[in-house]
């Protein structure tokens, strides 16, 4: 009894861990690609917000490197990377609410306008640090406006 | 036996008598303007500093029209959906024709011009601590922004919360003026004490409520649920919210996150007012939150 019992148990241990590994397997690596560029803005943008806070000495060079990153990061084609059905309802691993796909020229404005205040925070960073602490608040309006749009609260 | 119902009827007028009184609609000393030359550029600054658009403008105007504090916005609540009114400078749909001393009465105590109590989503708990300068500087900068026709639409409340008298009552336990953080303050918590207790209202939402609404001033500013259901809105004492003062600052000018994640939700808004503030008056407001005391009992878990 015991032993049928084990074996019982053990197959189903396995189908969870076949469960587990087919839901990681699923991921969506379109999803996967598009939070990597996130993070590749949040990493710039820490180089020029720490000078901007006064956490870090201002350095026009690395200042500028990092606003030529950005801009870089906005100039990235992103059309495949928001594919139908990668959004929060069907995936949960996303934030991206379905009005995205009901936006798409809205949404192609506030990417342009990301792209207009990271080319302003570009010819900033390298002048003064005053300079770059005016463009910092354009390039996180325009961050935030998409998010309040788009993107679902945590939790 | 007949001597006991006259007193008891008497009795009940009398207490009848002083209900009345203590929740009539109350007004400010009719002096107290007088004197104050208004200053247009500090009434802008109140204006953002106390966040008027995020609610009166209509809804989703963007950008210049945002100016346009034409109302209709919903509130949806508890007790019912409250529609945010025309407040723009025309004379018969806004508050075009009213005198600073009117402003002063609604913001104050919650009264409008006609005698009437206001409904507590219009945060008069918080404006009550105004300053009567900046009361009268902000009806003159009000006077400049554009007149629009658009009618204001009623409340949509129910019984028992549509009789305004009520809320004279509600006024009496709820409507206290004063500082909730007192004591040994620097100047700059003194001043962020005025940005986030008075013209900012930021305990509106991060504070909880009770049963009846009233804000629960011992777990000042520990967080709340989000009144239209979804997520928390965060406490912002120094045990929940770990970020340095400059982080805040920081946060409260662009949006940015210390992670550098950026703000959403209601917050974008709010970002939009506190980012045409000065780096003094955000840091001011960090070093307020500082200062705010973490509460010993622990906030209810929702």
């Amino acid at each position: 009894m015991m032993k049928r019992f084990s074996i019982f148990a053990a197959g189903l241990l396995t189908v969870a861990a076949i469960g587990t590994a087919i839901a990681h397997e699923g991921e969506n690596p379109a999803v996967k690609a598009r939070t990597s560029i996130m993070q590749l803005y949040a990493f710039n943008l820490g180089t020029l917000g720490g000078m901007a806070k006064g956490e870090t000495e201002y350095d026009a060079e690395a200042a500028t490197r990092a606003a030529n990153n950005i801009v870089v990061l906005t100039q990235i084609d992103q059309s495949e990377m928001w594919p139908a059905g990668s959004d929060n309802v069907t995936d949960p691993s996303t934030r991206a609410l379905p009005a995205i796909w009901e936006n798409f020229p809205d949404v192609g404005a506030k990417g342009q306008a990301l792209a207009d205040a990271a080319v302003a925070m570009q010819a900033a960073a390298g002048q003064d640090v005053e300079a770059l602490k005016g463009a910092m608040g354009n390039l996180g309006g325009a961050c935030s406006a998409c998010h309040k749009a788009y993107r679902a609260p945590k939790d | 036996m007949r001597r006991f119902f006259i007193f008891a009827a008497v009795f009940a007028v009398l207490v009848g008598l002083a209900g009345l009184v203590l929740t009539r609609p109350q007004r400010v000393d009719r002096t107290q303007l007088d004197g104050i030359t208004p200053d247009l550029a500090r009434g802008e600054t109140v204006f953002y500093a106390a966040g008027c658009v995020s609610c009166h403008s209509a809804p989703d105007a963007v950008g210049q029209e945002k100016l346009n504090l034409a109302g209709g916005r919903r509130f949806e609540s508890d007790f019912g959906t409250f529609i945010a009114p025309n407040i723009s400078s025309d004379p018969v749909a806004g508050i075009g024709s009213w005198s600073a001393l009117d402003l002063a009465n609604a913001l104050i105590h919650g009264t409008g011009p006609k005698g009437q109590h206001y409904y507590p989503a219009f945060p008069y708990t918080s404006y009550a601590n105004m300053t009567a300068e900046d009361v009268a500087s902000l009806h003159s900068f009000l006077g400049t922004l554009p007149a629009v026709t658009t009618e204001s639409t009623a409340h949509e409340v129910g019984l028992p919360f549509n009789i305004r008298r009520g809320l004279g009552g509600w006024k009496l336990l709820y409507l206290k003026p004063g500082w909730v953080v007192d004591g040994d303050l620097t100047d700059q918590q003194i001043l962020g004490r005025y940005l986030v207790e008075a013209l900012g209202h930021c305990a509106e939402c991060h504070t909880p409520r009770n049963g009846l609404g009233g804000l629960k001033r011992d777990l000042w500013l520990t967080g709340a649920p989000n009144p239209n259901g979804k997520g928390r809105i965060p406490g912002l004492t120094s045990d929940q919210l770990d970020w340095s003062e400059a982080d805040i600052a920081e946060y409260l000018k662009s949006g940015f996150t210390p992670d550098y994640d950026s703000a959403g939700g209601e917050m974008v808004e709010v970002i939009e007012n506190t980012s045409r503030l000065s780096d003094d008056e955000r840091l001011a407001i960090a070093a307020y939150l500082k200062a705010v005391p973490v509460p010993q009992i622990e906030p209810p878990s929702e």
